[in-house]
């Protein structure tokens, strides 16, 4: 008798309710984990086809915006042998015309035995990284150009627009927000940044388009009414709020005692501020910068309604450009489904995607570690 | 001897210390003057332009005469299902990763950590890349995948969707219920968990009957907030579901959708008289920034009142 209650006491009882609602959470927990690994696996995935070459199945042919939905999937069917119709671009052909008509397809899937124009021809002695690396991106005609470097050019110019815009103002801001605004006015200061952060890119974009494009070309007398400049601006406002806040979160963060013991000897208020309380949160401000840069360049509606979209290989900040990410969004809706033009939206979308991860993995282990061992050491 | 120092010295020097001091101060005061005046032109804009258009008319009927006429109802009514489904699919997912990371994990678990660096990445990725995420992963595998299991021969799940936009906007937003829901359950008193514990509840009894309920207040901001988020975002759902017109509103999930963001998109760029389409585009623009607006204010203003009882 007592043996087995002192069994019950000592025993430790597993109770399965609590491990079930543990493990549960811990699962859910690790969605964050999984839906990271799995924008990777899926976004690669539909832009694997550059790199092997692989055939897509026809049923899955189809603009991706359609809206219809009466594209019956035999009307795609392929009546006869699919290997002469399979092209080196990985693109499957198909001999009877869908009700979707694409030029660049179109020209692809002629069966052998037409002749086929030298355009073509030249597109598909090609390898694909040649095509990649050109400087021309022309997706939709009867040789597809496929040239990232405009691309790349037109985002590195609208990102370094908004940077050059935003981070002064948002680290000044935040550096007046913080050490020199009156209590009213920070009052004031700190909601309005919010309200600037809670403008949808869509309307940031608008306001954009219609009036800072037509102010910019009267003061400047531009040739483009919408530009890199443009662009950058309206990048900047989305990144603004972004770089304040963090510049902020890292400028109220030093201990207070720094500030008291540079005022103690003698030092006024702004130097305090800039010689003792900015260089304490400088990872602060890096990794607020970083993450600005990490918005701008993957910002997509500002960019697509206020750059121009036009791949231009130019060094000019007054032409239009195009970035990535607008790129994506403007030709996604009309491209086929598994076209090689498909894929390589997908493409870039991956490498958005590794650019903003390796953003990400920079501020996280150099930057912020770098922030918390600065102060943990005091 | 310090006083004849300092007069042979330091008194230009005070003087251009000064003149520095008031000039850099007024430099970072017009850094911030700017912003706001950036943030109040756009929203006096918008606000003096966009009033005016607002009628009951064009709050309750559908668009006509390529959009010259008529109203937004369809947009309205598919950005308020599309958000709330998406609130549905990802205020639990949130919460009770939040619950994970304040109440279950060891500080310093290598898992944790990796939770953590999964919801900071996730807020770093843009948007685009999770329609594409959207495309590839909820369209294309998940909707094909069940219209397989269905045997359905046409695509039903298996196409752009509003169950697809919003399982997309759900990813999208879930790092802001993340961080909202941990701030409100980190402001729970810890006296109330010990309490509860003493009295010999379960570790999980504690957080279901007592934290949780307290924190009800935080988890509805962060849901606000996400919503709020997901009404703005037009990118990730451009090929996910929306679409420009609508013959009908969507009744099911696996129909699609107008969106506000997306009909103003569309309106701005693609309108074949842009001129005679301008009312239109800004009074659109007004009901989107007051539906986000007035929901990120309301969740403002709870977050203050949860920190100043903190």
């Amino acid at each position: 008798m007592a043996e087995s209650m002192k069994n019950t006491l000592t025993k430790r009882k597993i109770r399965w309710g609590e491990w079930i609602a543990e493990t549960g959470i811990k699962v859910v927990a690790g969605a964050s984990i999984l839906l990271i690994v799995l924008i990777f696996i899926f976004v690669f995935r539909e832009a694997a086809g550059i790199f092997s070459g692989k055939t897509v199945k026809s049923e899955n042919v189809r603009p991706i915006g359609s809206t219809d939905e009466n594209s019956k999937p035999e009307e795609y069917s392929l009546p006869d042998d699919t290997d002469t119709a399979t092209n080196k671009n990985g693109t499957k052909a198909e001999s009877n015309s869908p009700d979707v008509y694409n030029p660049e397809i179109e020209e692809i899937k002629k069966p052998a035995e037409t002749p086929v124009s030298e355009a073509v021809a030249a597109s598909q002695n090609r390898s694909i990284w040649e095509n990649l690396m050109s400087k021309v991106w022309q997706p939709v005609g009867e040789d597809p150009k496929f040239g990232l470097l405009p691309l790349f050019i037109g985002t590195a110019k609208a990102t370094f627009v908004a940077i050059l815009i935003g981070a002064p103002l948002g680290i000044l801001a935040a550096v007046y927000s913080a050490f020199f605004a009156k209590r009213w006015l920070r009052e004031i200061i700190k909601p309005t940044i919010e309200i600037l952060a809670g403008f949808p890119s869509v309307v940031v974009g608008f306001f954009c388009l219609m009036i800072v494009a037509s102010l910019m070309q009267s003061l400047f007398g531009l040739e483009y009414r919408l530009n890199a400049l443009v662009g950058g601006f309206g990048l900047a406002v989305a990144v603004i709020p972004i770089i304040f806040t963090i510049t902020d979160d890292a400028l109220t963060s030093v201990p207070k005692t720094y500030r008291e013991a540079s005022l103690a000897l003698g030092a006024t208020e702004w130097e305090t501020a800039f010689k003792v309380m900015l260089p304490a949160a400088l990872p602060g401000v890096v990794a607020a910068v970083l993450l600005g840069i990490g918005r701008a360049f993957g910002e997509t509606m500002i960019a697509l309604m206020a750059t121009g979209n036009a791949a231009i290989f130019s060094g000019s900040f007054t032409e239009p450009v195009r970035t990535l990410a607008a790129t994506i969004g403007a030709e996604m809706g009309e491209v086929i489904w598994g076209s090689l033009h498909y894929n390589i939206l997908f493409f870039v979308g991956v490498l958005l995607f590794i650019i903003s991860f390796c953003i990400n993995l920079v501020t996280e282990l150099f930057v912020k570690k770098r922030l918390a061992r600065k102060f943990q050491g005091v | 001897m310090i006083s004849i120092i300092s007069n042979r010295k330091s008194r230009p020097f005070v003087i251009r210390k000064k003149i520095l001091g008031a000039a850099i101060v007024s430099i970072t005061f017009l850094a911030a003057a700017m912003v706001i005046t950036i943030a109040l032109v756009m929203l006096g804009h918008f606000l003096i332009k966009g009033i005016p258009n607002i009628s009951w008319e064009f709050l309750s009927q559908a668009p006509r005469n390529n959009n010259t006429e008529g109203g937004i109802f369809p947009a309205i009514y598919g950005t308020t299902f599309l958000v709330l489904t998406m609130a549905l699919l990802g205020v639990p997912v949130g919460t009770a990763t939040a619950v994970y990371l304040t109440e279950y994990a060891k500080q310093n678990s290598l898992f944790a950590r990796s939770v953590r660096f999964g919801v900071n990445t996730l807020a770093g990725v843009p948007s685009i890349v999770f329609g594409l995420f959207g495309v590839g992963f909820f369209v294309h595998f998940i909707g094909s995948g069940i219209d397989g299991v269905l045997g359905n021969t046409s695509s039903v799940w298996g196409q752009p969707a509003l169950i697809w936009a919003a399982a997309t906007l759900a990813v999208l937003t879930l790092p802001v219920v993340i961080v909202s829901v941990e701030e409100a359950l980190r402001a729970v008193p810890r006296e109330l968990r010990e309490a509860s514990l003493a009295l010999g509840a379960t570790k999980w009894q504690t957080v279901w009957r007592i934290v949780l309920p307290n924190s009800m207040t935080g988890i509805l901001t962060g849901s606000i907030l996400a919503v709020g988020r997901g009404a703005g975002e037009v990118a990730p759902i451009i090929f996910v579901g929306a679409v420009y017109s609508l013959p009908e509103l969507p009744s099911k999930i696996t129909d699609q959708f107008m969106h506000l963001g997306y009909h103003l998109f569309v309106l701005a760029t693609q309108s074949p008289d842009v001129e005679a389409a301008m009312p239109k585009q800004y009074a659109t623009t007004i009901v989107l920034l007051m539906l986000t607006f007035i929901l990120n204010f309301t969740a403002t203003f709870i977050r203050s009142r949860i920190r100043n009882k903190k």
